[in-house]
């Protein structure tokens, strides 16, 4: 049996004269006068392939999700994803269930921005219904999907920068996150299971307080932004491990069905929310960051962008809040004050039909598609007249995006795949549903 | 309504059933189901029409067993910011199978497997036709069925019974374990019950 040498660039790869970073195969060179610098190795392993599982309890696979990945020497030759570990039959549940009763369900959907998943749901059945919510309504549920994006995103950033080897701008990420889980908690009550939106308005109002502390988030929280900007976006180590990974072409993102951030950093531009506007969208000023090149440090830029425009966004919603109620004036629908259900007898029977009942939706069906953190959310309600749908379904971003993981990934190093796997930004809740 | 369906009728004539207006804005279009793989085809390559983008595919059964399923595609035309949702019928007695969707867009690929699994519905030329959701070897059904129960059909010490009993391989399946060149080392019985394609199904409840 001969020996062969193989010569490993093992250096960082660093930056070309144009100041782009250089990224270095590291696949081995037969090099057959060898001399000082290269290592020997044993054998040709090439033609055996390597059966590799990873998960379904990994951390790199950001939740219970199982990959089968066939390699050869270090290349992924196939992959193959399991789902399913924890499928918990959400939308089979919505059917047993009265409009309002299905909100609390969407907290464990996407349960990294459950108040965007909240919204989706109310938007869809308050569209069945034919309901017109209130302007401070819209208001304040554009600021519980924008602080849902920066959440989703930052927890984004940081898990995937710990994947490639960046612990710092994970600190940074997790306590601005932190930041506005506070304000969360002090608006809705809870960090998770938020179940903020009502079908024709909101749990609650806003509490004292809370306008200022958001105003004050965003202020600062472009500052942490550039830092983790510096750190990253110009790191060769970053450039070197995210650039030409994971490529999709814009031909293949639309035919993948991929959507948000993902669809958008193949060059793209379809925003729900400027292309089908939902709750005013329209009206703010605000920016739809398009890559360019479909890879992986293209959806780093073009998440990081929009955490910079959800914080204009908040800044201007912040400062157009109008007065008034939350809730549509329509006793059918809206619960009654406790104080007058107690005393009064009407607002005693639309509380006692209410609860008991549920509210009634016209037979029909409708879509609605917000632009979540991850991607399209969608809510698809039918309806055969009452009070329970006969059939919900979400159409889940993440679902759908990581669907195009095994096209992205074949090819690539088996390092690339933790980082392509990463880029898409899965979370499992949303997935298995 | 979209004046997507006017060109569907002159083009398919009686394969475009009815159409309306859903609450939501947007136009439903029912197709026959022996030519919804044309449409499907016209409708994404016809260039002013462009439907380019999947959006979802999913089914509906409706609580009347009279009515039958439905086999939705929401489809999007990116260029036109246009969106049209096309509908299949299926009677409960008759064939559950449409065409696949899936040399039109890829995207359809595991929305079809997630259909197939809830409902039941095989997708003809489909090239992966496997559960997604629920494992393998899930031998209650199909879940979002209304004839199947909430709680499942199995009761859940029968549940129990069968996870404990369930043969560890069969978490791999036959292709995963031939890439691993595993598959001869099996034992004789395994290897035969794999081949049957039963991967590690256990028996029906007593």
């Amino acid at each position: 049996m001969s020996r062969r040498t193989v010569e490993f660039t093992l250096a960082t790869p660093g930056l070309d004269p144009q100041g782009r970073p250089v990224r270095t195969p590291l696949t081995g060179v037969r090099d057959d006068t060898a001399d000082a610098g290269t290592v020997a190795v044993e054998p040709d392993f090439r033609g055996e392939h390597l059966l590799v599982n990873i998960g379904p309890q990994h951390p790199a696979t950001h939740g219970v999700l199982r990959l089968v990945v066939e390699l050869d020497g270090e290349t992924v030759v196939r992959v193959i994803p399991h789902i399913g570990y924890l499928h918990s039959g959400f939308e089979k549940l919505g059917e047993y269930r009265h409009y309002n009763q299905i909100i609390p369900l969407t907290d464990r959907t996407d349960y990294l921005a459950p108040m965007a998943n909240n919204v989706g749901v109310a938007l869809a059945a308050e569209k069945l219904m034919g309901i017109e919510i209130t302007p401070r309504c819209k208001v304040l549920r554009v600021i519980a999907c924008e602080m849902s994006r920066i959440i989703s995103h930052l927890v984004w950033l940081g898990t995937t920068s710990i994947d490639l080897g960046a612990f710092t701008p994970f600190l940074w990420a997790f306590q601005e996150r932190e930041r506005i889980y506070d304000l969360q908690e002090m608006w809705t009550g809870a960090r998770l299971t938020t179940s903020l939106t009502r079908v024709g308005g909101l749990m609650a109002d806003v509490p004292e307080g809370f306008v200022e502390g958001l105003r004050h988030f965003t202020r600062t929280f472009p500052r942490t932004l550039a830092e983790i900007d510096r750190v990253l976006t110009r790191s060769a180590v970053w450039a070197g491990r995210t650039q030409g990974i994971g490529v999709m072409t814009a031909e293949e993102a639309i035919n993948y069905s991929l959507s948000g951030p993902m669809l958008r950093a193949s060059g793209v531009p379809y925003d729900v929310r400027k292309d089908k506007p939902y709750l005013d969208y329209d009206t703010y000023d605000f920016e739809v960051p398009v890559g360019e090149h479909g890879d992986v440090y293209d959806r780093y830029l073009v998440r990081l962008e929009e955490c910079h425009q959800a914080n204009r966004i908040l800044a201007q919603a912040l400062d157009r809040l109008p007065d008034g109620p939350i809730n549509v004036d329509d006793p059918r629908v809206i619960l009654p004050p406790k104080s007058r259900a107690m005393s009064d007898m009407e607002a005693m029977i639309y509380h006692f039909k209410q609860v008991m009942e549920g509210i009634r939706a016209p037979v029909g069906e409708a879509y609605v598609g917000i632009e979540n953190p991850k991607g399209e959310l969608g809510n698809y309600f039918v309806s055969d007249g009452s009070a329970k749908p006969v059939r919900w379904r979400i159409r889940p971003p993440a679902f759908i995006n990581l669907s195009a993981l095994p096209k992205m990934a074949e090819g690539h190093l088996l390092s690339d795949l933790i980082a392509i796997n990463a880029s898409v930004d899965i979370v499992m809740g949303e997935v298995d549903r | 309504m979209n004046p997507t369906v006017e060109a569907l009728r002159a083009t398919f004539g009686d394969a475009i059933g009815r159409a309306a207006v859903a609450r939501d804005g947007e136009t439903v279009v029912y197709v026959r189901a022996d030519r919804l793989a044309e449409v499907l085809r016209w409708l994404h390559d016809t260039p002013g029409e462009a439907y380019t983008y999947l959006v979802d595919v999913t089914a509906v059964e409706y609580r009347d067993r009279e009515r039958p399923l439905e086999v939705v595609y929401f489809l999007r035309s990116l260029e036109r910011r246009m969106d049209l949702r096309v509908k299949v019928e299926l009677e409960h007695e008759g064939d559950l199978s449409v065409d696949s969707a899936v040399p039109v867009w890829r995207g359809a690929d595991w929305l079809e497997r997630e259909v197939y699994d809830m409902f039941g519905i095989t997708f003809r030329g489909h090239p992966d036709l496997r559960r997604i959701l629920m494992w393998e070897t899930y031998a209650e059904g199909h879940p979002l069925r209304k004839d199947f129960p909430l709680r499942g059909r199995f009761s859940r010490a029968e549940q129990v019974r069968q996870a404990l009993k369930a043969n560890p391989e069969a978490h791999y399946s036959m292709e995963e374990l031939s890439i691993a060149e595993a598959y001869e080392d099996l034992p004789a019985d395994m290897r035969e019950r794999l081949a049957r394609g039963e991967r590690g199904r256990v028996p029906e409840p007593e």
